[in-house]
C-alpha cells in the first residue's frame, strides 16, 4: 500500500512538473510564431515601394504607406512631447518631495489611467480637442497617446530615481549643493538608464495603439503637414487594409505588421539589455 | 523684550529660499504630478457627463435591455456586458492554467539563467500590439477554427449547447482565444515574480517532511501566493475586458447573446470602436459613452482589486521574513 | 550643455514639425462618409490632387453614418451618404445642407460558396427570408428551385451584413422593406438596422473581406467590391419578373426615370425600379455639402471639384462600373451649385 502511494506521488510529480515545462514551452512557441508568420508574410510584401509610395486609389496596386509612417513617427513625437515631461516630473515629485497622502492620491490616479481602457482614451481625447477644434488632428492623437505613456514613465522615473543610493545624494548635499541641484546633476543622472528605459518602453506601447486614434488622429491618404490636420498611423492602416477584400491591401498589412512589430521588439529588446539590468516591472 | 517671530517666517527668508530654487522644484514637479489627478478627474467627470442623456433616459433598464436599436434609439447594454465578459471568462478559463504552469515552472524548476531569459521572451509577447494579434487572428486563428478547432470541438462536445450552432470561424470562441494569447504573459510575469519571493524556507520545509518538487509547489509555495496570483488574474481580466482591436477584428460584431460559443458577439470597446464616429443623435452618443462608462468602471474595480491584492502579498512578505 | 543640445534638437524638430503646415495657396479638404461609392471617390481625389497640386481632399470612408454625423459634428468639410437625408435629418444640422448625387452604383448580393462557380438567382422573398433567418441552408427548396441545375451545399447560410450605419445598408433595406412586408415590419429600413442574423462586417470593405474569407457566406456590397475582389454575384429578379444582373447598362435603366422627379427634390429611392432590364437594387450616393461655407478658398476649391466631377468626373466613373448621372440631373445640380456660397 505505502509503495503503491509513493508510486503514484512520484508519477503525479513527473507529469505535472513536464506539463508545466509544455506549457512555457508553448507560450514561448507563440512568441516565435507570431514573429515567423509576419517575417513570412510581411517579408514577402516589403519593397520600396512600400516605404516611399502614398497610398494609391482603391484596386491600384502599387500603393505604400510612407504617410502612415511618418504619420506613426509624429504622433510619438507628440506623445513624447506631452506625456513624458509629465511622467517625468511627477516621478521626481513621488520621489523627492512627495508628501504621503497626495502623493498617495497621485499614485492610485496614476494606476486608475494605466487601466483605462485605450478606447475609453479615445473618446476622452474626441471631447477634449476634436470637438473643441472641430477636427481630426495630429494634435488629438498625439494627446490620447501622450496621456497613455504617463503611467509607465512615472513608475519607471519613481522607482528609479528611488533606486539611487542615499549617500549619492548626501555627499552632493555635504558639498553645498541644494536640493534640486542634487536631483538635476546627481540623482537623476544616476537613475538615467532606468528613466530612459521607462519611456522608451512607454512610447513602443502607444506605438502600436490603434483604438484612440480611430476618431482622434482619423486618418489622411494624403501627407498632413502641421499639427491640425488628420493624419495616417501604421496601425490603424494595418487595421484598414486587414479587413478589406484586397489581396494587395492584405500584402501591405503583413508588411506594415512586420515593421511595427520590429519596431516594437527592437526597441524593447535594445532598452532591456543594455539600458536596464534586473526585474521587469512593466506588468500592465 | 518682546519675542521676535522665528527669522524663517519673514519674507525675505522666503525669498532667500525661493531663490535657491528649491520651492520652485518642488512647486512644477507638484504641478506636473497634480496634472495627472486632473486629467483623470476630468476623463471620469467628461464620461459621466457625456452619458447623461443616455442615463437619464434608460435608468437601470440599459444594463438589462437587450436590444440595440439605432433606428428606434432603443439601446441597451446587455448583449455587450455578455459579450465582454463571455470572451474575457473564456480568455482568464484558458490563460490562467498555461499561464500559471509556465509560470511555476520559470520560478521553480528552471535554472534561474533560463528563467530570466523566458521571462524576457513572455515580456516580448507582452509588447506585441492588439492590431497584430488582430491580424494573425483573421488571417491565422479564424480559418484554423474554422477548418479544424471548430469541428474537432463539434464533433467532441457538440451535444452541448456550448458548441451547438454552425461554425463560422469568427465569434466567442476565437475572440476569447487571442484574448487568451494576449493576457497569459501578465498572468506569467507577474505570478513568476510573486512564486519567486516566497520564502525558500517553505519549500525547504515542505521538502525536508517528504513531499515531492510537485506538492512541495502546489501544497506550499502557491497557498503561500495565492493572493498575489489572484491578483495578476484581476490583472489580466481588467486587461481582456478592454481589448478593442484584436477583438472586433474576430468576434463577428453581432449585438446578440447566444449560448452556443460559436455564434457571433460584441464587446462594449468592440462596439464603441465601430459605431462612434457614426452616432447621430444625441441618444446614441450618449449611450456609446454610457457603454465606455460601464466599461471604465469595471476595469477601474478590477484594477484596484488586483493592486490591494499584489500589495498584500508584499507586505505578507514584509511581515513573515 | 548636452540639455542645451537634446533642447536645440527638439526645438528644430518641432520647427520642422510646424514648418511643414500648409504651404501657401493649398488647401486641404477632410471629407467623410459613404463606403459604396469610395473607389470611384478615393479615384477622383487622387487625380483630382495629382491635376490640382494645391488641393488635397482627404476623404476617409467610414460609412454613411459617419459622414452624416462628423459634418453635423464640423469636423469635415463635406460628407458623403448613399441614403439621402430625409426633413428629419436635416433638421438636425444648424445650417442648410445641400445634397449632390454623384454616381449611380448597384448593391450586389456576393456570395461564397466553395464549389459553386455558377451565377446564382436570387429571388426577393428568397433575399428577405435569407436575410430574416428564415432560410438557413443553402440547399432550401427556396434557392434550389430558383437555380436549377446547380448544385447546391447543404451547408449553412452565413449572413453578412454591415456592423456601422451605411448606405448601402439602407440601400438595401429599402429594397427588401419594398419587395417584403415581412422585412417591412420587422426590420425596416436605415443606415444601422436590428439584423435578425449574420455577422458584421465594417464597410463595404468589411463585408466583402468577410464574405471573401468565409465559406457559404453571402454579403451585400457595391457591385465592384465583388469585381474587384474577384467574387461571384447573384442575379436579382426585378419587378418584371426577370432575373437581372448589375451592370451599366442595368443600372442606367433604374435611373431613367428619376430625372423628372428629380427636379422637385433631388432626394429620390430608385429601388425596385420598373423597368423590363432595370436592375432592382441601385442607388444614387451623394455628397453632402454645406450651403455656407465660412472659408472662401475652401467654397471656391469645392464648387471647382464640384463642377469638374460632374463633367470630366464622369468619364471616369463606368471604368470602375459606376453609371453616369443622366444629363438631366447633371444640369439639376449645376443649378444647385450656384446655392453654395
Amino acid at each position: 500500500m505505502k509503495g503503491f502511494r509513493l508510486i503514484w506521488r512520484k508519477s503525479v510529480n513527473m507529469v505535472m512538473l513536464t506539463l508545466t515545462g509544455v506549457a512555457a514551452f508553448a507560450v514561448v512557441s507563440v512568441l516565435f510564431l507570431i514573429l515567423g508568420y509576419l517575417v513570412y508574410y510581411g517579408g514577402r510584401s516589403l519593397n520600396w515601394n512600400f516605404f516611399t509610395q502614398l497610398p494609391k486609389p482603391v484596386g491600384e496596386t502599387g500603393g505604400g504607406m510612407a504617410n502612415a509612417i511618418v504619420g506613426s513617427a509624429k504622433l510619438l513625437f507628440l506623445a513624447a512631447v506631452i506625456g513624458l515631461p509629465i511622467g517625468l516630473l511627477g516621478g521626481v515629485y513621488l520621489a523627492e518631495f512627495g508628501g504621503k497622502t497626495f502623493g498617495f492620491v497621485v499614485r492610485y490616479t496614476t494606476d486608475l489611467l494605466n487601466g483605462v481602457p485605450s478606447i475609453i482614451m479615445g473618446i476622452f481625447a474626441y471631447s477634449l480637442v476634436v470637438v473643441p477644434m472641430r477636427h481630426f488632428s495630429t494634435l488629438a492623437g498625439g494627446v490620447a497617446l501622450g496621456i497613455m505613456t504617463i503611467p509607465i514613465s512615472l513608475r519607471s522615473t519613481e522607482e528609479f530615481l528611488r533606486a539611487v543610493p542615499v549617500s549619492l545624494r548626501e555627499g552632493a548635499m555635504a558639498l553645498g549643493s541644494n536640493r534640486w541641484k542634487t536631483i538635476a546633476t546627481v540623482v537623476l543622472p544616476a537613475a538615467r538608464g532606468g528613466i530612459i528605459t521607462g519611456m522608451l518602453l512607454a512610447l513602443a506601447r502607444v506605438a502600436g495603439e490603434t483604438a484612440p486614434l480611430l476618431f482622434t488622429a482619423f486618418g489622411n491618404q494624403f501627407w498632413s503637414p502641421g499639427w491640425n490636420q488628420p493624419i495616417s498611423s501604421l496601425p490603424v492602416v494595418i487595421y484598414t487594409y486587414a479587413i478589406s477584400p484586397y489581396d494587395d491591401w492584405h500584402r501591405q498589412a503583413w508588411a506594415a505588421g512586420l515593421v511595427l512589430l520590429g519596431l516594437v521588439f527592437v526597441t524593447n529588446i535594445v532598452v532591456r539589455t543594455f539600458l536596464m539590468r534586473g526585474t521587469s516591472y512593466e506588468r500592465s | 523684550m518682546a519675542k521676535r517671530a522665528p527669522s524663517s517666517w519673514s519674507v525675505r527668508a522666503y525669498l532667500r529660499r525661493l531663490a535657491t530654487g528649491d520651492v520652485v522644484a518642488h512647486m512644477v514637479t507638484l504641478i506636473f504630478a497634480a496634472s495627472i489627478v486632473l486629467i483623470a478627474t476630468l476623463l471620469v467627470f467628461q464620461l459621466w457627463n457625456n452619458s447623461a442623456a443616455s442615463r437619464q433616459q434608460f435608468g437601470w433598464g440599459f444594463w438589462t435591455t437587450q436590444t440595440w436599436d439605432p433606428v428606434f434609439e432603443h439601446f441597451g447594454a446587455l448583449p455587450f456586458i455578455y459579450g465582454t465578459l463571455v470572451t474575457s471568462v473564456l480568455a482568464l478559463i484558458i490563460a490562467v492554467p498555461l499561464g500559471l504552469a509556465a509560470a511555476i515552472f520559470l520560478a521553480e524548476l528552471s535554472p534561474r539563467v533560463i528563467s530570466d531569459k523566458v521571462a524576457f521572451l513572455i515580456d516580448l509577447l507582452a509588447a506585441v500590439p492588439s492590431v497584430i494579434y488582430g491580424l494573425l487572428g483573421i488571417f491565422v486563428v479564424v480559418p484554423l477554427m474554422r477548418t479544424t478547432i471548430g469541428p474537432a470541438l463539434k464533433d467532441a462536445f457538440g451535444f452541448l449547447p456550448l458548441f451547438s450552432g454552425p461554425n463560422y470561424g469568427v465569434g466567442f470562441l476565437t475572440a476569447g482565444i487571442i484574448l487568451s494569447i494576449m493576457v497569459v504573459p501578465f498572468i506569467i510575469s507577474v505570478s513568476r515574480e510573486i512564486l519567486l519571493t516566497v520564502p525558500r524556507e517553505q519549500r525547504e520545509a515542505a521538502l525536508a517532511l517528504g513531499a515531492t518538487r510537485w506538492e512541495s509547489t502546489w501544497k506550499v509555495v502557491i497557498p503561500w501566493a495565492r493572493t498575489g496570483i489572484t491578483g495578476s488574474i484581476f490583472l489580466a481580466l481588467a486587461r481582456a475586458l478592454g481589448e478593442t482591436m484584436a477583438v472586433t477584428m474576430v468576434i463577428g460584431n453581432d449585438p446578440k447573446i447566444r449560448d452556443s460559443l460559436f455564434a457571433p458577439g460584441y464587446t462594449i470597446a468592440a462596439v464603441i470602436a465601430n459605431e462612434f464616429t457614426e452616432a447621430t443623435g444625441k441618444l446614441y452618443l450618449s449611450a456609446l459613452i454610457e457603454l465606455g462608462l460601464v466599461l471604465f468602471l469595471l476595469t477601474f474595480i478590477l484594477n484596484g482589486m488586483a493592486r490591494l491584492l499584489i500589495l498584500a502579498t508584499e507586505t505578507d512578505r514584509g511581515r513573515a521574513s | 550643455m548636452r540639455i542645451v543640445k537634446v533642447l536645440g534638437m527638439l526645438a528644430a524638430l518641432l520647427m520642422f514639425g510646424t514648418a511643414a503646415t500648409a504651404a501657401d495657396g493649398q488647401v486641404l479638404l477632410n471629407a467623410a462618409g459613404a463606403t459604396f461609392p469610395y473607389p470611384i471617390y478615393s479615384k477622383w481625389f487622387n487625380d483630382y490632387h495629382q491635376m490640382h497640386s494645391a488641393v488635397q481632399i482627404n476623404y476617409q470612408s467610414i460609412g454613411s453614418g459617419g459622414g452624416i454625423q462628423q459634418l453635423k459634428t464640423g469636423t469635415v468639410d463635406f460628407g458623403a451618404s448613399d441614403m439621402p437625408l430625409n426633413d428629419k435629418l436635416l433638421g438636425m444640422f444648424n445650417q442648410k445642407i445641400l445634397q449632390f448625387p454623384t454616381v449611380l452604383g448597384a448593391v450586389v448580393p456576393t456570395y461564397n460558396i466553395p464549389g459553386v462557380s455558377a451565377e446564382l438567382k436570387f429571388t426577393p422573398q428568397m433575399l428577405a427570408d435569407i436575410y430574416l433567418g428564415k432560410v438557413t441552408k443553402w440547399n432550401d427548396k427556396e434557392i434550389t428551385s430558383a437555380n436549377p441545375g446547380v448544385q447546391l451545399p447543404g451547408n449553412d447560410i452565413v449572413v453578412i451584413h454591415r456592423s456601422d450605419g451605411s448606405g448601402t445598408t439602407f440601400v438595401w433595406t429599402d429594397y427588401l422593406s419594398k419587395v417584403s412586408p415581412a422585412w417591412k415590419s420587422q426590420v425596416g429600413s436605415n443606415t444601422s438596422v436590428n439584423w435578425p442574423v449574420g455577422l458584421g462586417g465594417k464597410g463595404n470593405e468589411g463585408v466583402a473581406g468577410l464574405v471573401k474569407q468565409t465559406p457559404n457566406s453571402v454579403g451585400y456590397v457595391e457591385l465592384i467590391y465583388a469585381i474587384q475582389s474577384h467574387m461571384g454575384y447573384g442575379l436579382v429578379e426585378n419587378s418584371a419578373g426577370k432575373f437581372i444582373k448589375a451592370s451599366l447598362a442595368s443600372v442606367t435603366d433604374a435611373a431613367s426615370g428619376a430625372a423628372a422627379k428629380m427636379q422637385k427634390d433631388i432626394r429620390i429611392s430608385i429601388t425596385n425600379a420598373p423597368g423590363l432590364q432595370t436592375y432592382p437594387i441601385c442607388s444614387f450616393t451623394y455628397l453632402l455639402i454645406p450651403s455656407k461655407i465660412a472659408d472662401s478658398t475652401k467654397r471656391d476649391v469645392i464648387k471647382t471639384f464640384l463642377r469638374w466631377m460632374l463633367t470630366s468626373g464622369q468619364d471616369m466613373v463606368e471604368s470602375l462600373n459606376y453609371a453616369r448621372l443622366p444629363k438631366a440631373v447633371v444640369a439639376i445640380e449645376m443649378k444647385q451649385l450656384a446655392q453654395v456660397q
